[in-house]
Order: C-alpha cells, then structure tokens, then sequence
C-alpha cells in the first residue's frame, strides 16, 4: 500500500503527549513516527535504554507509551529486548499466550548504541532475535550534559570535547554505526532522518519490524540542547544533512545496498554547519581548514557508499 | 519414590533445571559454573526440554536477558560465578528493584584478582545487598533440593525477589556424590507453574517496568522491596514444610549440628560444614560439647533464630569464607555478631576468615579453631578477634 501521510498521522498516537522531552527533540519524533510503524492490531514491547528517552517518557506513576515497554539500565536494552522475544517464543510454543502478534523494540541514543550499549546490540543482533533496534543519534550524550560519544562527529564542540584555544573540538571521525551493523550480515539496517512527510522513515521502520530476524535502523534525531539550534530549524537541518551527504538515506536489505536518495546538487557541508553553534568555532579565522577536512571526510565517505550501492 | 544416583553439584542442578524445564535459560559460561549451561544445552538438543535456550554474549547480557524474559512473564533461569556474578551486579539490583523472581545458580568461586578459579565466597557475598534471597548449601543434595524449592519462595506472591541458589564451586560443584534425586512428574508438580498477574505480554493491559522513579515516590518502592525480604523468611520455611511432606528431607534457615547442649560453636557456611561435622563428632568422643550451626538462608538474614541457637553457648567462631576488607571481620561475623547483641549473656564472637580462593580447609584446621574457643571459654581472655587461617606467614598463626 503507498504511503499515506494524511492516513498514518490520523492513527491513534501510541507515543503519546505528556512526555518531559525538549522542544524540537528528535527522541519524541522517533518514537511517534516508529509506533506508527507498527500495524494496528499488532502490540509492541518497548525495550529502551537509559537516557533522555527513558527518563522523560516513564517517569512514575506515568508513562507516554501506550504498549508495554520496559528500562532496565544504559548498555543493554538489545539483551533485555532479546530476553523478551526468548520469552515470547517460549509461551507461544507452549501454548501460553493467544491473541494479538507481538513486534519487539529496541530503541537508545547514540550513548547507548554506539557505545556503552555496543556489546549487547551486536550479540543480539548476532543471535537472531527477531528484534527492530532504532538508534535516536543525536550525536551525543545529551542526558548528562552534551558529552563526547563515538557518534559525535568531527569538530563539533561538546562538553568533554569542547574547543577551546587549543583545541577545535572533537578530534576523531565519527564512528560508522549502520555499516557496522550492515557487516553483522542482518536481513535489514538502514538510515534515515525526518524528511519531507516522514515516507522515508516510515518504510524503512515498517519495513525493519516486519523483517524476521533482527533490524537496526540508525535515525539521524538532532538536539536543539546539543547542537544549539533553535527548535524550528530542525526540519531543515535534517534537510540538510542529507542534501550535503552527511547522513545519506540508504538501506541494506539481505546484503544488497540501496540508496535511497541521491541530491540534485550535493550542498558543501558547511551549509549545514552553520546553523549549529557546536560548529561555530570552525568558521572562525584560522580555522578554515576544519571546513575543508570535514568536507573531505563527508565526500569519502559518500564516495564509498556509491561504490557499494553500484 | 526417590531415586539413588551419583551425581556433582553442576549435574544436579543441571538435572533439577532439566525437570522445572524453564521457560528461558540465558547462559553464559565461567568456571565452575559452566557445566551447567553445557548439560542444559545438550537436553536442549536432545529435545529433553522445550526451553528457548538464549547463549548470550556476556553474563550482563545474561542477566539483562532473564530481566527481559521474566518481566515478560516467564520463568527465567541462569548459572554463573565469580567475575560473571560481578558483571552482572548493576542488573542484580534491577531484577530485584523490579520485583523478578529469576533463579540464579551460583557456583561459587573467588573474585579476581589475582584471577584464581578456585572456591570461597566473595562473588555472592559481594551480592548480598541486592536484593537477592540467597540460600547455601553443603552438598550436591542441598543444592539439588535447593534449587527444587527456589522458584516456589522466590515467586511468592508478597516476596517476588530474585534467588540465588549457591553452592561450592569445585568442592560440591565438581566432587560426585551419592544423591537422591526425585520423579520428574513429583518435581513438576512440586514447583507449579508461573503465571504473574502483570506482564509485558499476554495480558489485556499492556504494562510498563523500570521507572524514572523521583524522590516522591522511590523510597516506598525501596522499602517494599526490604518488606518482600522480610515476608521471604516465611516463605522459605512454608516451601520447606511442604518440601519435608512431599519429599520427606527438612530444611529450615540454618542446620543445628549437636547444638543442645554445646558450649563452643561454630557458625559457617557451605561445604566445610561436612568437615566441621566430623570434627565436632571427634571432640564430643573426647567429651568436649562442640556444635556446628551451618546458614542455609543467608538473606533473608535469619537474626532472631540466630541468636537463640547461639543463646546458651559460651565461645562462638564465626568462620567467613571471603574477606569483607573492612578491617573487622568478615560479612557472616558482622551478621552474627549483630544477631547476638540483644542476647543478655552474649558468647565470646571470634571470626576466622579462611579457605580464600580455594585454600584447603581440613578436620585439623577446624579443629584448632575448636580448640581456640575452648582456652577463650576457660580464660575469658578472647585474643585476637578477626583472623586469618591457613595463610603462609612468618608470624606464628594465632589458632
């Protein structure tokens, strides 16, 4: 069926209003578009990490979630949520359980994922669970304050990274997360950001849940705190990440690479560094050569992508 | 009827698992313990059980994984030791906070460093502020009838905490022994089934678990949990009752070994009770009133019963088998010397620490702490109170 915008905002939100998130966060727009992603009349269990997510979604006595949903602790929410589906296979066989179909999420930040929780999503993910993990990269651990992770990217300042007079932030690459994950040799990973009425994020994310096995879907969710923005630029900032190739849309299915978007005129990525102060201090004088080498770093990669995706 | 056979400690508890036939085993492999995972995943493939077997990547993940399947609603199962028991120590908290009754074979080994892989009790003492009910045993028939009543305490419906079924690694883990084992229909129907009232699937109402739990509220979430250890001590003596009409052998918080009338005594935990035994059995034949008080139920901490069998003795030796590094003693004499302060004549409280990462602990050993009570009995004069047996030294040792 073809994607219908008008349709799937008029579905009951499962995500729902209430939530401690900041304005302008990518973490709530994750989850609102990824329930939507789940069928109605299938329930989901929701396995997240520590984080802004948790802390703002499932603060007692309330919760925004409308399905079951379960925090356990920052590195393990892909063996918390393989615990789940091990259960779930365990009443099913034994006759236990009848009734709606289950579909089983993970979701953390970049913290969580790329980091501290990288053992744990790639043993599941090794496994087989038939788990979908969403990664909510906002490109730092911004429940703590705005620290370095290994998904912040080069240059940007943050708080265990900051420029300063001797430094221009954050001196490695950002690590490449959906590639990693893609080598895992898994039916489905893919990437993706809010773009235009969400039909990107909501075909992958369907089709992610309703792959057999295990899924990863790295959501490029920037943070108005983090990234120091002003909360209506959102939208054009995740424009602009893939309009200069710094997040492409791609997808891996079964070992084949697609890309999903190639842009008319690849923007230098500069246009989209400076809506955001953590890169102010790259355009500065005397630090034009930032510029240069995040552009070089942004086109070998994309480089690299086309080759696969050929 | 029971049935004779010849099994270890890891056997048994593989075969207590094999008949409860668990709805998730998530293992992970750490010596001693990994027998168990080994013997479960070959009934696994023999198709003797229907459990989903989960192999995970890590005994964090493990435990996450049994947080994960129990909160779904189902009976989950693990075995570890040592590090493995460490690594999973903030999820040891989880489990409990959220009220799982996940069961924990704890084959115990010492913790690193240096690394050693031999037994003392310093990986589930370091656990014992978790949460978790954590039951000992001496033998391979303990640990068998242990873990046979486990789920039936830990799933108690004003209890709900995780348990920890523990046994010596290597000394009871690995050592064959004579045991009773009992039918797989008799067992079945001893444990029951599980069905929580709230789950996070299977039910009408979807549910939620693991707060952000603020200042309003967590502290009432913290007691309850320190009430559910309390309503533990019922449930463990309720389970055993109907243990002893069903199976016909008795437990209870602690074994009293020739008690009665003893004047010096001692308190230990685990398989150097069997050696204790023979040692007060020896000095009894010399006419000395000797007696043992073995703790099976390590938490919840049985204070008050504690404290009466310990009532009428004159020098008691609390011997810890791991070093609390607290400078005063071991985590069992802290427990047992606290037990006996409201006793209005309080016995002489020695501890010995010994039988670190596997330092052999034989009938002479016990027996110089016997004779350490008796000198401490007859002066008055207590001496060193917090010691360490068996160690290589250039001081002469106390004992």
């Amino acid at each position: 069926m073809p994607y219908n915008h008008k349709a799937e905002l008029s579905k009951p939100e499962r995500f729902t209003g209430g939530h401690r998130l900041c304005a302008g966060c990518g973490a709530g727009i994750t989850c609102r578009a990824m329930m939507r992603a789940v069928d109605e009349g299938d329930r989901a269990v929701v396995c997240n990490a520590t984080g802004c997510l948790e802390v703002s979604s499932f603060i007692y006595p309330y919760t925004a979630w409308e399905d079951s949903y379960i925090h356990a602790a920052f590195e393990n929410a892909s063996a918390v949520c393989g615990g789940v589906e091990a259960a779930y296979n365990a009443l099913k066989r034994r006759g236990k359980l009848d009734g709606p179909d289950y579909k089983f999420l993970a979701i953390g930040g970049d913290g969580g994922t790329y980091d501290i929780g990288f053992q744990s999503l790639s043993g599941a993910m090794e496994r087989g669970h038939d788990m979908t993990y969403f990664c909510y990269d906002n490109e730092a651990y911004m429940n703590t304050g705005i620290q370095r992770s290994s998904s912040t990217p080069r240059f940007a300042s943050a708080t265990t990274s900051p420029a300063g007079t001797e430094s221009v932030g954050k001196k490695q690459n950002k690590k490449d997360l959906t590639e990693i994950m893609a080598a895992h040799g898994i039916p489905y990973a893919a990437q993706t950001t809010f773009i235009g009425n969400f039909k990107d994020f909501h075909e992958k994310a369907h089709r992610a849940i309703y792959t057999p096995g295990p899924a990863f879907v790295n959501v490029m969710a920037p943070c108005p705190r983090g990234w120091q923005y002003s909360a209506e630029l959102l939208p054009e900032i995740c424009r602009l990440a893939v309009e200069t190739c710094v997040w492409p849309l791609y997808e891996v299915i079964e070992g084949k690479w697609i890309l999903n978007y190639v842009p008319k005129k690849k923007l230098p990525v500069t246009e989209f560094m400076k809506l955001q102060g953590r890169f102010r201090h790259c355009f500065k004088p005397g630090n034009e050569w930032t510029l240069e080498a995040a552009q070089a770093d942004v086109d070998r990669r994309w480089e690299r992508l086309l080759q696969k995706c050929e | 009827m029971s049935i004779r056979d010849r099994l270890s400690g890891n056997e048994a508890i593989a075969h207590a698992m094999r008949q409860i036939n668990p709805d998730v085993f998530a293992a992970f492999p750490i010596t001693p313990s990994t027998e168990i995972p080994q013997y479960f995943a070959q009934y696994v493939a023999n198709g003797l059980v229907d459990t989903e077997f989960v192999a995970v990547e890590s005994e964090h993940s493990s435990m996450s994984a049994c947080v994960g399947a129990e909160a779904a609603g189902a009976r989950a199962v693990t075995a570890t030791s040592s590090c493995g028991l460490a690594f999973m120590y903030e999820m040891l908290y989880v489990a409990a906070s959220a009220r799982l009754p996940i069961t924990l074979a704890c084959v115990n080994r010492t913790l690193t460093g240096p690394i050693n892989i031999n037994n003392d009790h310093s990986d589930s003492m370091g656990a014992r502020d978790t949460g978790w009910i954590q039951l000992y045993a001496e033998n391979n028939q303990e640990a068998y009838d242990n873990y046979l009543q486990a789920m039936r305490i830990a799933e108690t419906p004003d209890v709900r905490l995780p348990i920890m079924i523990c046994q010596d690694g290597f000394i009871t883990s690995h050592a064959v022994e004579n045991i009773l084992l009992e039918e797989d229909d008799a067992v079945k129907a001893f444990v029951g089934t599980y069905r929580p009232e709230n789950a996070l699937i299977g039910r009408d109402n979807p549910l939620a678990v693991g707060p952000y739990d603020t200042c309003p509220y967590c502290m009432e979430h913290k007691v309850q949990m320190a009430e559910a250890m309390k309503n533990a001590k019922r449930a463990v003596l309720d389970v055993a009752a109907d243990f002893e009409k069903t199976f016909g052998r008795k437990y209870g918080f602690f074994e009293e070994y020739r008690m009665e009338d003893a004047e010096v005594a001692l308190v230990l935990i685990g398989s150097t009770a069997g050696t204790a035994k023979a040692c007060v059995d020896l000095l009894r034949a010399q006419g000395v009133k000797a007696g043992l008080v073995k703790i099976r139920v390590f938490r919840p901490f049985p204070m008050e019963e504690l404290a009466a069998a310990l009532a009428h003795t004159k020098a008691v030796a609390v011997m810890d088998k791991s070093e609390g590094n607290s400078a005063s003693g071991g985590p069992l004499f802290a427990e047992v010397r606290s037990a006996c302060y409201d006793l209005e004549n309080r016995p002489a409280l020695i501890d010995v620490v010994y039988g670190l990462a596997g330092r052999d602990c034989a009938v002479e050993d016990v027996e110089r702490v016997y004779r350490r009570l008796l000198t401490i009995a007859e002066t008055g004069e207590i001496g060193p109170r917090y010691v360490h047996m068996g160690q290589r030294s250039t001081q002469e040792e106390v004992l």
